[in-house]
């Protein structure tokens, strides 16, 4: 078995063609199923009242910022390092998944701070730096769009989305290191201090933040595939087909 | 070595020597970075009393007096070891109540009061549903109490 067959630009599109309908698919289900736990069958927080209930949203999508971030971090190492193609696509068609999800995570946020903490934004070490996450999103989009050579500008924006991995921890125990209006993670690698039905829920949610991110990665590299390889002879009989 | 093997430890170098390099910034900047002071640091004065600062802890039971005017409410805001009197004119946030979290922004006046300007509620970080909560109150659990000084304060982690 030849384990670098789809590796290739013109081996993956088609693998990404087969795969995203089932990713679309199952983050659709996944997402109605983790909606109804969160919304119809979880209890009320004691403290908070509905208003918890964001978390089913902003949880995952917060999760997803900062996943997405490393997975393209790793496709931007191998990008520097073994100068493959397909990795490099790949880490541009994360990069606006990962920005909206990091957008949607402030946003929803910042829409239940209003209610419980009293304020819609403050600069504590939580928020700060999931924010900075966000402005690395554009910079790695701003760069690698910069070059006319579209081989430079991913070289110049892997160089930028590794140096940016050092927020992720940052972001990650910003609430542990430090004393923030954000309150401690409900769930860590030590266990959680949430209602099982609650948490059931967030997870399930998650999943299909996974789902739907690896489907809109699958398409959106299969664009820039095309794009990139459209001068080679599979594109051009694709094309006459 | 190969180019590959040799951009590989680069990059693995350069990532290495960023990391220490955020470490140390951060751990430099380690006193610029907390959202708030505790009660105790205030009344060791270890915080810049004469400018604005922010003030976290524990509204103390039994301490929330509201004025006739219904917008002016006095508390205190303790840590556990050191309490801290607080005036306040304004809407409190929902989850501001006697024994949670409480971040309020303001400054010490010359009796000792710190006079906020701003009152936010720090939430922990326990979801469960009131049935929960009651239960683990019936059973004298503290559970307010021990999970906002684990945040930052350091006595639960």
């Amino acid at each position: 078995m030849n384990w670098f067959y789809f590796s290739s630009p013109s081996t993956f599109y088609g693998l990404a063609g087969r795969l995203a309908p089932w990713c679309f698919v199952s983050a659709a289900v996944l997402a109605a199923w983790g909606l109804y736990l969160g919304l119809l069958v979880a209890p009320t927080d004691a403290q908070q009242g509905e208003v918890y209930r964001v978390i089913f949203i902003h949880v995952p999508t917060a999760w997803m910022s900062m996943f997405l971030y490393f997975i393209m971090a790793c496709y931007c190492g191998l990008t520097l390092v073994f100068n493959t193609r397909l990795s490099a696509m790949m880490a541009r068609a994360i990069a606006p998944t990962g920005a909206m999800f990091t957008f949607v995570a402030l946003w929803t946020g910042s829409f239940w701070g209003r209610p419980t903490w009293g304020t819609y934004w403050v600069w504590d070490a939580r928020l700060t730096s999931e924010l900075v996450l966000l402005f690395l999103y554009f910079g790695y989009i701003a760069l690698a769009n910069a070059f006319e050579d579209p081989r430079r500008g991913d070289r110049a924006a892997a160089l930028l989305a590794l140096i940016g991995v050092v927020n992720l921890p940052i972001i990650y125990f910003s609430v542990q290191w430090w004393n923030t209006l954000h309150q401690g993670s409900s769930v860590n690698f030590k266990g959680t201090s949430m209602h099982v039905t609650m948490l059931t829920g967030m997870l399930v949610m998650s999943f299909a933040a996974w789902m739907y991110a690896i489907g809109a990665a699958l398409v959106r590299v299969r664009s820039i595939i095309l794009e990139r390889e459209r001068r080679t002879q599979w594109v051009r009989e694709l094309k006459a087909a | 070595m190969k180019p590959r093997t040799k951009r590989a430890v680069a990059i693995a170098g350069g990532l290495a020597a960023l990391g220490v390099a955020a470490a140390l910034v951060l751990n430099a900047f380690q006193s610029n970075l907390v959202f708030f002071f505790t009660p105790t640091q205030v009344a060791k004065k270890e915080v810049p009393l004469d400018r604005n600062f922010r003030l976290g802890g524990l509204v103390e039971g039994g301490t929330v007096v509201r004025q006739k005017d219904a917008l002016s409410v006095t508390f205190k805001v303790t840590d556990g070891a050191e309490s801290i009197p607080v005036t306040y004119t304004g809407i409190l946030p929902d989850l501001f109540k006697e024994g949670k979290g409480v971040v309020a922004e303001g400054k010490v006046g010359a009796d000792g009061v710190f006079k906020a300007s701003q009152v936010l509620a720090k939430h922990d970080e326990n979801y469960m549903p009131p049935e929960a909560a009651e239960a683990l109150k019936q059973a004298g659990h503290p559970m307010a109490k021990e999970n906002f000084a684990g945040q930052g304060g350091g006595t639960k982690r």
